[in-house]
């Protein structure tokens, strides 16, 4: 007794389902067309509104508050770099005294708006005017750019503090004993087996901090430095042209995601022998 | 129109008589009458406080709409539909990039630009002005909202697939899948990074006092300019930042020890 009296033929592959707009479907389409109408809206009017006069006028200075915005976050960054190493370690220290010291610069520059910290170092130490004279600083608070370089330094050495700290300590035990036991002195034991591993770990962050600080950076333009953000205020000021400020957006825009790029292709070059 | 009126004054009233700082119970009152954060004409601290009062009120006025916003976009990210996730990430790229002081500039100038265009065609010949906290709020929450929609992103896929299978398996749809077996999961995963995010907007608060709205750092700033006690003044207002901080953060672990009591211990 057999069940099949009869093969089916083969067959062939039954036609892929027809495209069907779903809600969802439309939804998206309608979201994207927005953004593109608008992209396009804009890019029309920034063509309407050209003005060959703004641009030769505007355009080199616009470029040139770039330069002191990249000026000051890159020294800004680099001095801070080096203040966070000491903090980081009076994080980790065992002594009581120095621990929550560092704890608390970490946290009151972590917890208090980078702008307020700002005001506070140049209209603040206008205050004490006398005594700074007195020890020959008062030349250099007087100065707006010197008081956002000081400003931004101390700031980004408390989050670069953090970032070193936990870079540091995710570093496991392991690695430790496993360098003693090898006869390696401390120092070396930092140099060549938990840095390599630490840095790796903090490579995303040290990302991230300098992008906000090219972000952060632009209320220097309220202290009366001309950076980028502060070009495009007086831009504006003179012209009451909104396109200054498209044209600073798309700098800016630029300039973040150029680093966000740059940092990504570094992080997979750097990280290539973790994959698996 | 009445009730409403009375309504609000009992709230004031109410609001005034828990006031830490200048109420019935605040410890400025202890001050002497002419130091500089005694309340009433002589001092400055009803000033700051009332500027204090306003930063919190932008905050939690943003962290709903920014959230919501964000929960949305976080969902347009994890879509099928491409289109829809192109759209999101367009917006988070946008308000990511943009420093927040541009995008408050941009929003206070362009919305009333527009605001003054749309009078226009509409007949209108008187224009309307932008009140400063509608501005801030509109601008902190597009920047909160796109790094909140990260957070929840990378929040959704840390929830296993086998979570939506299992409420499929039970007969549940998908809106109610998400509400009642993905949310409350998500809420858990989600909390430390948010509380990162409300920090970082207690902070961004401040720079709404540069299109003129008179929140703790304005205030400061105009106590320190009338005074010429600049340090003092700025170093109170970095106190009362730090004082917010403070606050959130022990609510934060408060919060989490809360929502983790239910889970599983891992």
């Amino acid at each position: 007794m057999s069940a099949v009296e009869r093969l089916i033929p083969p067959q062939p592959a039954p036609p892929a389902s027809a495209f069907r707009w779903t809600r969802m479907q439309i939804f998206g389409a309608s979201m994207l067309g927005l953004w593109i109408v608008g992209g396009i809206a804009l890019v029309l009017w920034l063509i309407d509104a050209w003005d060959i006069d703004k641009v030769t006028t505007y355009g080199p200075k616009f470029i040139a508050g770039l330069g002191t915005t990249l000026t000051l976050v890159g020294i800004s960054i680099s001095l801070g770099a080096l203040l966070s190493v000491p903090i980081a370690f009076g994080r980790m220290s065992s002594n009581k005294v120095v621990s929550s010291l560092a704890y608390g610069y970490v946290y009151f520059f972590r917890g208090t708006p980078l702008i307020a910290q700002l005001f506070l170092i140049y209209y603040g130490f206008g205050s004490f005017r006398e005594e700074l004279e007195a020890v020959g600083l008062w030349g250099f608070f007087r100065d707006a750019w010197n008081c956002a370089l000081f400003a931004f330094t101390l700031n980004t050495a408390a989050y670069q503090a953090e970032i070193l700290r936990g870079a540091i300590e995710s570093v496991s035990r392991g690695q430790h004993e496993g360098a003693a036991a090898l006869g390696l002195t401390k120092f070396q034991t930092f140099r060549l087996i938990i840095m390599p591993q630490a840095m790796i770990v903090a490579l995303r962050p040290y990302g991230n901090e300098i992008i906000l600080m090219i972000k952060g950076s632009a209320i220097v333009a309220i202290v009366t430095v001309f950076d980028l953000m502060g070009e495009t205020r007086r831009a504006y000021s003179r012209t009451f042209d909104f396109q200054t400020y498209i044209w600073a957006a798309v700098l800016y825009l630029i300039v973040v995601e150029a680093l966000r790029n740059i940092w990504h292709v570094l992080e997979q070059r750097l990280t290539r022998h973790l994959k698996r | 129109m009445e009730t409403t009126v009375s309504l609000g004054e009992q709230l004031y009233a109410l609001v005034s008589l828990l006031d830490p700082f200048c109420g019935p119970v605040g410890f400025l009152n202890l001050l002497p009458e002419s130091s500089l954060l005694s309340c009433g004409d002589t001092g400055w601290g009803d000033e700051v406080a009332r500027g204090f009062f306003v930063t919190l009120t932008l905050s939690l006025c943003t962290l709903p709409i920014g959230l919501m916003i964000g929960l949305f976009l976080s969902l347009a990210q994890q879509s099928k539909v491409r289109s829809l996730k192109i759209a999101a990430n367009i917006y988070t790229t946008i308000f990511r990039g943009l420093p927040e002081l541009l995008t408050i500039f941009m929003i206070y100038f362009g919305l009333q630009i527009a605001v003054r265009e749309v009078a226009l065609a509409l007949g209108y010949e008187r224009g309307f002005d932008i009140n400063s906290f509608v501005a801030g709020t509109v601008a902190l929450s597009l920047v909160f909202s796109a790094y909140a929609s990260e957070v929840l992103s990378s929040a959704f896929k840390a929830i296993p697939k086998g979570q939506y299978e299992a409420g499929n398996a039970l007969g549940l749809h998908s809106g109610k899948t998400m509400r009642l077996i993905i949310l409350p999961q998500l809420v858990r995963i989600a909390l430390p990074g948010l509380g990162n995010l409300w920090m970082i907007l207690l902070k961004d608060t401040a720079l709404i006092s540069v299109i003129g709205l008179g929140d703790t750092l304005r205030w400061s700033g105009v106590a320190a300019k009338v005074t010429k006690e600049a340090f003092f003044f700025y170093g109170i207002a970095c106190l009362l930042y730090l004082s917010l901080a403070m606050v959130s953060s022990i609510a934060f672990s408060k919060i989490e020890t809360r929502v983790r009591r239910s889970g599983v211990s891992q």
